[in-house]
């Protein structure tokens, strides 16, 4: 009897929990297709201009160019910078590891109000004007952490005795690095600048400290819903949950073929 | 003075390599201590700032004024103890759904490649479709118009003059929401690193399901389950954003919002820091307690 | 097309000699190599025979340039390598572990280091390299869909292809199951004789590295305790660990009471035993005398051979071919021996029976050696 019970309580109370994680975004969903003027808090009627003409609410568009610009050179930068210390802390020995390990680990562990108080301190310190610039440093910062961690763990699976082949077979650092190692990390590095991009483009607080009068996605949001959001941010929103659902969807079904592919042949 | 018995090769080789490691980890870390550790040394400075005589909104001068902290604890306790209880709560809530989903997809459909895959990126889609967005349509989705509150008030559960926004419950009930994912990833790669076989293993020696499960699959996702809880807490703690959208002004107010307020409107420098590093130290005394009490070797 | 093993016959030359000398590596805790000397001339199969911890593959590491020696050097062909990084020394490994790299096909494995020489045939080369294999038809398999011993192949080919002037093998069998161990061991026997490669390889099967090599080196606590052809190691011991570790031995103390034309006479618990001078390490004092259990005959009636020992059976083992014996000594303690199985038994448990040998076939260790060292246990 109890193993019945353990049989199917999991699936449900993970199906339902699911539905929870979905239901907020099926309602924005539908809500874009809602002609419900300004507010767009009741439904109206069916309409398909918001998707016809996504950026007619003002500032809309430019948000989302901002955020989309953002997150990418953020996910650069941060990726390049994460994985290089990925790489450093599991493959070398240097001095002041123990205060490296703290260095990482922080950003993590500190919330982030915190991390934007601190970034908003550091720069009226130096004087320097809020804006773009400082968005992009910001989020380096706490992207960086979550590509450290993410590479790290690929890293340290990762067989040293590959490396040491690839020198016994003449590759010499550079191109044992790029024949060997970066392809085979190459997974974990793709799935930490995801993480990174997403962090990124999803962040509101530590943004609205940095930002000045600079307008990004999340905070256009937050500010006009006071007033009421246009329905043309659902668009968006739905739009950016589609395009992610079908990026990762393309790679699983990719990496599905090639693995029955191996099994095959 | 210590005799080095290395050789001229051996040093060669070790100073080789070793450069490289420097190489790779110095400018992330010049980022790091140029735009983390030094900005909260700074944080930290300006909380001890002084308002001289006088002075005009904004305008602070460099002091050691530790009363700055006395003050702005006396006056925000009651929100810093709220942040703690709420992001617990949450916490506690999302663990208890975020367990079932990454058991469900890492180990329940291992098998079943594709639909795993989706579920997956179920988890990590919504990030992209802006979180205040979704918080918002949750103000909306429960709204005291809405279906939702309309239907529990028709069968009585809550009462007519009842709401479900700008209620604490509403505030945790939306932490918790936003914060899922960071619970069920961990878990699920560390689930999904589960040998089956030790289930199987354990029910040849004689193990019910739910010894199984207690005895096995529970202390092997623990790793998992440790970072999760660090991943949920830490930000739902500092959140504000749920409880400025589903809160009201009396009993939902947390700390993050406090320190923005602060910095924002009421343009108090010194009161913001302070009060920015009492979260930040109190958080850390927290989750140094907590991984001393439950802490694994390998953190994340 | 031509083979890679016409190619190679064509440079016969390119096997080099190999020297070590004074090498020493010392780690944070220990010292896993201590003083070796080695020369390995050119073309020779040669095997570094130990337990593990012995330091054999440390050494093997100091010579592909993985590992940087605390103290010595290492010449390649007469040229100085000690400091020389590994990815520009002409040497390959064959590794343990194999070492393949799963992202890329077993071709592509395979051309690996002849890319990384700029080689314009690298493709051509791998392909030739493979055939020598026998695995052409699996190139463009990933390294995950092989067996273990197709992946032993082509950890070997993609180390053959580049044609080092040193070949090392780490244990490279060890992962092979027994019949597909002896199987490569005549496969890998058979290529170095075609290549004419030097090659290094590192074991601690002894049957292995008997079988396989022109000379075996027997390390032990980071030094070579002896060095020669297999047979004259296995008949001539010059040490206990020897003795006991490549193959078994009977060991037993005794005194030198008198020694005459070469042959010295060994008080051995009141017996006397013979035991030729020049295949003694000391020749006076106390001195450990030692026999192979197959030097011995053993019956129930007396019989004819220079030395003789009786005792009592305590424990018969049939194993096929032979029979083994252990015959418990008065005064000596166990003695192992075996008969073949051609007709009776010569005797069965708790029998009262003689062995006997001849005197050429004792040797002499230094009296101050352990009769256990090198026992596996």
């Amino acid at each position: 009897m109890r193993q019945k019970i353990g049989r199917w309580l999991i699936p449900v109370i993970g199906g339902a929990a699911f539905i929870y994680l979905l239901v907020p975004i099926a309602y924005i969903f539908v809500f874009s297709f809602n002609d419900g003027g300004r507010a767009n808090l009741q439904w109206q009627r069916f309409t398909m201009d918001n998707w016809l003409n996504p950026c007619g609410a003002p500032a809309v568009c430019e948000s989302l160019g901002h955020s989309l610009q953002i997150g990418v050179v953020a996910t650069v930068i941060a990726t390049v910078l994460g994985t290089g210390i990925a790489i450093g802390l599991v493959r070398y020995k240097f001095r002041f590891r123990k205060l490296t390990d703290v260095l990482i680990i922080l950003p993590l562990a500190t919330p982030e109000v915190v991390l934007g108080a601190s970034l908003l301190a550091q720069f009226l310190n130096l004087g320097w004007e809020l804006g773009y610039g400082t968005i992009v440093i910001a989020h380096v910062v706490f992207c960086m952490s979550f590509v450290i961690v993410t590479v790290r763990a690929r890293v340290s699976s990762l067989d040293s005795r590959l490396e040491e082949a690839a020198a016994d077979l003449y590759a010499s650092p550079v191109a044992a690095f790029w024949k060997v190692t970066f392809p085979l990390l190459l997974p974990g590095i793709i799935a930490a600048a995801l993480l990174s991009f997403a962090m990124s483009f999803d962040d509101f607080i530590i943004t609205n400290f940095n930002s000045g009068a600079y307008q990004t996605f999340p905070k256009f949001i937050y500010v006009s819903a006071t007033r009421g959001i246009p329905a043309q941010a659902n668009v968006i929103g739905s739009a950016m949950f589609i395009v992610a659902l079908l990026v990762v969807v393309t790679g699983q079904v990719i990496s599905y073929r090639k693995n029955k592919q191996l099994e095959n042949s | 003075m210590s005799l080095d018995l290395r050789s001229k090769a051996e040093l060669r080789a070790e100073k080789r390599k070793n450069r490289t490691g420097v190489y790779l980890v110095s400018p992330g870390l010049l980022v790091l201590a140029l735009f983390f550790a030094l900005p909260v040394v700074i944080l930290l400075a300006m909380s001890l700032y002084v308002k001289p005589p006088g002075a005009e909104v904004g305008e602070f001068v460099p002091g050691f004024e530790i009363s700055n902290y006395g003050t702005v604890l006396t006056a925000y306790w009651p929100e810093l103890l709220r942040s703690f209880f709420f992001a617990l709560i949450a916490t506690v809530l999302a663990l208890l759904i975020g367990f079932p989903m990454a058991y469900l997809v890492a180990v329940r459909l291992r098998e079943k490649t594709l639909l795993q895959g989706i579920l997956l990126v179920l988890l990590i889609a919504p990030f992209f479709s802006s979180f205040i967005l979704r918080t918002q349509a949750w103000k909306q989705i429960l709204a005291d118009e809405g279906f939702v509150a309309q239907a529990l008030k028709f069968i009585a559960i809550l009462p007519a003059d009842g709401h479900l926004t700008a209620t604490p419950i509403a505030v945790v009930a939306g932490l918790t929401y936003n914060f899922l994912p960071f619970m069920v990833l961990p878990i699920y790669a560390n689930l999904g690193r589960l040998d089956t076989r030790l289930l199987e293993a354990s029910g040849d020696l004689y193990a019910s399901p739910i010894v199984a499960f207690t005895k096995v699959t529970l202390p092997m996702s623990a790793p998992g389950v440790f970072a999760g809880t660090l991943l949920t807490f830490i930000p739902a703690a500092g959140d504000y954003v749920n409880s400025a959208l589903l809160g009201n002004n009396r009993d939902t107010t947390m700390i993050g919002q406090v320190i923005d307020s602060r910095f924002f409107k009421i343009i108090d420098y010194p009161g913001a820091a302070a009060l920015s590093f009492v979260l930040m130290i109190s958080i850390l005394i927290l989750v140094t307690i907590y991984i001393r009490r439950f802490g694994t070797e390998e953190l994340m | 097309m031509t083979t890679l093993a016409e190619q190679t016959q064509a440079e016969r030359t390119s096997g080099a000699d190999l020297l070590l000398s004074g090498i020493t590596k010392r780690f944070a805790a220990f010292t896993a190599v201590e003083d070796l000397d080695l020369l390995v001339p050119s073309g020779t199969f040669f095997a570094l025979l130990g337990p593990s911890g012995c330091g054999k593959s440390t050494t093997l590491r100091m010579i592909a340039g993985l590992e940087a020696p605390s103290e010595g050097s290492i010449s390649i062909g007469g040229v100085e390598v000690t400091s020389l990084p590994s990815h520009r020394r002409e040497v390959n490994t064959v590794f343990q572990s194999y070492a393949l790299f799963p992202h890329l096909s077993v071709l592509e494995n395979v051309a690996f280091g002849l890319k990384r020489k700029k080689d314009k045939q690298a493709i051509q080369k791998a392909r030739a390299g493979l055939e020598l294999v026998e695995l052409a038809h699996l190139a463009n398999r990933k390294p995950a869909q092989l067996s273990g011993g197709q992946q032993q192949r082509v950890a070997l080919a993609r180390a053959l292809v580049n044609r080092p002037q040193v070949l090392l093998l780490d244990e490279p069998l060890g992962a092979l199951d027994m019949k597909l161990r002896r199987q490569m061991q005549l496969e890998l026997k058979k290529i170095q004789t075609e290549v004419g490669l030097t090659f290094i390889h590192v074991t601690h099967d002894q049957e292995e590295a008997m079988t396989m090599a022109d000379v075996v080196a027997v390390m032990n606590g980071g030094r070579i305790e002896q060095m020669g052809p297999p047979r004259e190691l296995y008949e001539l011991p010059r040490t206990a660990f020897v003795a006991n570790f490549l193959g078994k031995s009977n060991l037993m103390r005794g005194t030198v009471s008198g020694q005459s034309d070469g042959m010295l006479s060994v008080d051995v618990a009141g017996r006397t035993i013979l035991l030729p001078a020049q295949r003694a390490v000391h020749t006076e004092g106390e001195v450990v005398l030692g026999v192979r259990p197959e030097k011995i005959t053993i019956d129930r009636a007396p019989l004819a051979g220079e030395n003789q020992l009786s005792g009592t059976v305590v424990d018969v083992s049939f194993t096929g071919t032979t029979t083994e014996y252990l015959v418990q000594v008065e005064g000596i303690g166990l003695i192992g021996t075996f008969s073949q199985n051609r007709g009776q038994q010569p005797a069965a448990e708790g029998d009262t029976v003689f062995l006997a040998w001849e005197a050429e076939h004792s040797f002499g260790l230094a009296g101050d050696e352990s009769v256990n060292a090198g026992v596996p246990s």
